[in-house]
């Protein structure tokens, strides 16, 4: 008997014990968030506008994220500034990213570098999907102007640009906004690298990238 | 209450999750260890504030719980149905599903992957699952090397250690001691390191990035799997668990069956509940979700170890099988009073504290650790602090009743011959009043006001509390000569 058959066979012999009074999958419109919605947790937020925004970058300074403001008319002299003020050098970016970067930094587009390669690396910029302002996250979801996993992790410095139309206000508007991306490998980022290891007390940068900076562009 | 006989339908649970020693002389042995109670009290207090805080801060938390707990039950009582539909939908995106019996089993399974993958190292995110399977070791007897790449559980790897807590494995040291395992065992790392926490760190980081971006095979586990979309997902906050994700080419992930959740919409509560009851943070740093292979980004061979060890003989119990709702957040260890005195290696299973006490006995039966359910003075902060409202308190007494089932069918137990005895005293004023002069000869053992140690078969009582010194005269002696006294 492969363990595939016996372990699917013990869990319908410990279940027949029980009468199954739990609806199954595809009843009640085959969404167990929505059976639970009895319980009502919030689904819409109740923040917009500018003080979304604030919420937001108060939110990721509060867990050491470095936060710009910016327009569509500022946003290359932020970036610029960000960029000068740690040193960038050399930069990385994914390939279907669309932001003016300065001309004092040699810009590499990713071609499937080596993770040695992207730790030669001085920053990445990406774009993001989505920004959560009640928990200071931002998510990546692989999209061209974020790229492949590896390159948001390995530079020890990521800027992110978050346009304002990204942003929302409570975790269930992110996961209904990212159901399309769901095949996708996303990640989740709420402030640098961090660990709670020692003596349970927050310290920031262990491997993750040790800095992160967003503008946010309204 | 239905009582539950017995374990008509799997087999136990091996690996990490039995006691060697019954938990009160093992919980003697740390409350002995003043240093440990410093740790665990000064850590404890910290996170215990900090979740206080964020939950705080959220109006609809007791809705979430609510939520939380539903889908849970809702995923039990179809099991079978979850994971059928996350294997097909893992399979469609180009993983591999296996099934494993047992903790044998898996790390068979794991072992073969590794030397198909031609790897002679692995690196491994923080698990629990592979924790209790004891991967590492069976790593090592193939002559594979397990590099444990979360801080605490390379703090407990470097330190010849045990992990004794959910979240923080290493909770049971200080930063003092963290620095000496480092500089003792690292052999990369400067002498002159310090105990500052960033410092220490810092050390960890430079240790492990070569590692990272030379291995070619990864294994973690899985805080959720969504049976609807084939999604994974692990939640941490260093990176290192994004570094094992998503450089290596091959990602090997073991998981208990009990993880699968059914929808995407789901994530909406746990990625709620999860991080503010586990390290008190509005959300993690970092949580990574992949869905079989992403050609051109991460793992391009991506395999899935289902792991039951036990878990369908948690399942055959009604009652017990809520202790499977668990979602390993640590909330339960960090607000218990028993926990906090005497640290997890007393609960002698890789899952201490009240949730432990209640999973490790249906993992392997209750007899292989029947002293745990009696860990606990069923205080309630536990069922409070659980995001998932696992009603541990009633589990507790709810494994005792099928321990004491499982127990009359064997022997009478001390405290029945006790009764029973004391029933035949009681029944005549003759002996009552015998029994009495008898008992005072109790203040011979007496120290301070109190009798810390009683002769067998008594002794089962004073091992956990001191018994009150029996008075120098009885009460009705002393109506007596009250009564002479007053001359009436």
């Amino acid at each position: 008997m492969t363990g595939r058959t016996e372990v699917l066979r013990r869990i319908r012999l410990a279940l027949s014990n029980s009468a199954g009074s739990e609806p199954g999958p595809g009843e009640n419109g085959g969404s167990t968030a929505g059976a639970a919605r009895a319980d009502s947790y919030r689904l819409h937020g109740d923040v917009t506008g500018a003080a979304l925004l604030d919420l937001l970058a108060s939110r990721l300074t509060d867990y050491r994220a470095l936060v710009r403001r910016a327009t569509a008319a500022t946003l290359a002299d932020e970036i610029s500034a960000a960029l000068a003020r740690r040193g960038v050098r050399t930069v990385v970016v994914p390939p279907g990213l669309n932001v003016p970067l300065p001309t004092f930094a040699a810009v590499t587009v990713d071609d499937g570098q080596s993770a040695a390669d992207l730790d030669a690396f001085d920053v990445v910029v990406t774009a993001a999907a989505v920004a959560i302002a009640e928990t200071g996250t931002i998510v990546l979801d692989g999209a061209p102007d974020q790229g492949r996993r590896a390159i948001s992790l390995v530079p020890d410095y990521h800027l992110c640009i978050v346009t304002s139309g990204q942003v929302v206000h409570l975790v269930p508007e992110a996961i209904q906004r990212l159901a399309d991306s769901a095949g996708r490998p996303l990640t989740w980022i709420s402030g640098p690298s961090a660990t709670s290891d020692i003596e349970l007390e927050r310290v920031e940068g262990v491997h993750g990238p040790r800095t992160l900076e967003v503008i946010l562009v309204t | 209450m239905s009582t539950f006989l017995g374990l008509p339908t799997a087999p136990a649970g091996v690996g990490h999750l039995r006691q060697t020693e019954p938990f009160p002389r093992a919980a003697r042995r740390a409350l002995a260890d003043t240093q440990l109670r410093r740790n665990l009290g000064k850590a404890t207090g910290h996170i215990r504030a900090k979740r206080a805080a964020v939950v705080a801060e959220l109006p609809d938390w007791e809705e979430l719980r609510a939520a939380g707990q539903a889908i849970k039950a809702r995923t039990m009582a179809h099991l079978d149905l979850y994971l059928d539909q996350l294997e097909a939908a893992v399979q469609a995106r180009g993983g591999t599903v296996h099934w494993a019996r047992d903790a044998t089993e898996a790390n068979a399974i794991v072992t073969r992957l590794v030397h198909h993958a031609g790897a002679d190292e692995v690196v491994k995110v923080k698990s629990l699952a592979t924790d209790e399977i004891g991967l590492n070791d069976a790593l090592a007897a193939a002559g594979i090397a397990a590099y444990e790449t979360d801080l605490a559980e390379l703090i407990v790897q470097l330190g010849h250690d045990r992990p004794s807590h959910i979240l923080v494995p290493a909770i049971h040291r200080n930063r003092a001691e963290i620095r000496d395992i480092f500089v003792r065992e690292m052999g990369d790392v400067d002498p002159a390191l310090t105990d500052d926490p960033a410092a220490l760190a810092e050390a960890a980081r430079r240790h492990l990035r070569r590692k990272f971006l030379s291995a070619t095979v990864g294994i973690s586990g899985a805080n959720f799997a969504i049976a609807e979309t084939g999604t994974l997902c692990v939640v941490e906050s260093e990176g290192n668990g994004r570094m094992c994700l998503t450089l290596p080419e091959t990602l090997i992930t073991v998981m208990g069956i009990e993880k699968v959740i059914p929808t995407w919409a789901d994530l909406s509560v746990f990625l709620q509940l999860l991080p503010r009851s586990s390290t008190g943070e509005r959300m993690n740093p970092y949580t990574s979700m992949w869905t079989g292979v992403t050609p051109g980004d991460g793992p391009q061979a991506v395999h899935l170890v289902l792991l039951d060890n036990g878990r369908t003989a948690a399942l055959a119990d009604p009652v017990g099988r809520e202790a499977l709702h668990c979602i390993r957040c640590s909330a339960c260890l960090n607000v218990c009073p028993v926990y906090e005195r005497t640290g997890g290696h007393a609960y002698g299973s890789v899952y201490p504290g009240p949730i432990g006490a209640v999973l490790s006995p249906q993992l392997t039966g209750v007899e292989d650790n029947a002293s745990l359910p009696y860990a606990s003075s069923l205080c309630g902060a536990c069922y409070e602090a659980c995001p998932v409202k696992i009603d541990i308190p009633s589990l507790l007494v709810h494994l005792r009743a099928r321990h004491v089932e499982e127990r009359r069918r064997l022997v009478p137990s001390a405290e029945a011959v006790t009764m029973a005895a004391a029933s035949w005293v009681m029944a005549s004023p003759g002996r009552f009043a015998a029994a009495q002069a008898t008992g005072r000869a109790g203040r011979l053992l007496s120290r301070r006001g109190a009798i810390s140690r009683l002769p067998p078969p008594l002794a089962a009582w004073t091992g956990a509390r001191d018994a009150p010194v029996p008075p120098a005269q009885t009460f009705r002696q002393w109506w007596a000569s009250r009564e002479k006294g007053n001359g009436a």
